[in-house]
């Protein structure tokens, strides 16, 4: 089975790098209104039941992938 | 005193520390991180560095590496932990420290001597500091930025948990003495019991005049006495 996992900063953290890219789209000529960087994860596991693999991606995402003081997850099957 | 610094692959400041530690007549050893056992230690050091490259986040990985239990078993039985640089960041990851370190407000990885104020000069690890004393010591990062939830801010300042913060050299503590953007211009913290402390500066990089000044050597003469 294979997973994605989305990382993004909470939305009160500060993004510089996000600031940055922002603002050299608009030097570009490309008005936006907001851009967030974040880290993606592409994950295979061995196993059968959705509802066992969905926990241990979870868990690899408490456990490692993931600061939970400033970071947000989201879990996507591919 | 005995001491134990833990060597990750990427630390690169842990000689730098054992200079320091030797100098000041601690008997220190060095641990590599995959064992599994610590020797009776009264002080463990995470030093600076790199560990594994930054991959992930700034000591995401070191934080769970073997020896790292032994570290936390050792902190909950009240040794001293001292995490600089790096070793903050480990800190930070392993959970022994809350709050963490985002990227440097200017993006840049800032390399220089800043003036840093002793917030607390009553703990094991400034009390040869005097009370709001101006420290000219090394900072040398790119994710240096401290930053953490209210709930802790407002822990940090109710037990003067917050050890250092950067500002200028006549002790203004100020945005434009914050070199870094951290939160309350915070360069170092204890946790509750305050046997444990990170920090961003370096002070194992100033104990000689010959290289720089010895604003650092009391923190390794505090733990001493």
């Amino acid at each position: 089975m294979k997973f994605s996992v989305t990382v993004t900063l909470k939305k009160d953290v500060l993004d510089p790098q996000g600031k940055v890219v922002q603002n050299t789209l608009i030097s570009l000529g490309i008005n936006l209104k907001n851009i967030r960087q974040g880290k993606y994860f592409e994950i295979e596991i061995d196993e059968k039941e959705l509802s066992v693999a969905e926990k241990k991606i979870e868990e690899m995402c408490n456990k490692l992938l993931v600061n939970l003081i400033i970071e947000d997850y989201k879990i996507k099957k591919l | 005193m005995k001491s134990s610094v833990i060597v990750f692959p990427g630390s690169n400041c842990d000689r730098d520390i054992a200079v320091a530690l030797e100098k000041m007549q601690f008997k220190n050893k060095m641990i590599w991180h995959k064992e599994t056992k610590l020797p009776k230690s009264d002080l463990i050091v995470l030093p600076g560095g790199f560990s594994y490259g930054d991959y992930l986040r700034s000591g995401a990985i070191a934080g769970k590496s073997l020896i790292i239990d032994e570290v936390i078993k050792s902190a909950n039985e009240g040794c001293l932990i001292l995490g600089i640089c790096n070793g903050f960041q480990i800190l930070t990851e392993t959970g022994l420290l809350k709050g963490t370190l985002l990227r440097n407000k200017n993006l840049k990885f800032i390399n220089k001597d800043v003036q840093i104020k002793v917030t607390n000069n009553e703990t094991k690890f400034t009390n040869k500091y005097k009370k709001e004393q101006v420290l000219k010591i090394n900072i040398a990062h790119n994710e240096g930025n401290f930053f953490t939830d209210n709930n802790h801010l407002q822990e940090l300042k109710d037990k003067n948990l917050i050890a250092f913060k950067y500002c200028d050299e006549e002790g203004n503590i100020n945005e434009k003495s914050n070199p870094n953007g951290s939160l309350e211009n915070i360069a170092g913290i204890y946790n509750a019991k305050k046997n444990i402390l990170g920090m961003m500066p370096h002070p194992e990089r100033m104990i000689d005049t010959l290289i720089s000044n010895t604003d650092g050597v009391n923190l390794f003469s505090s733990l001493l006495n």
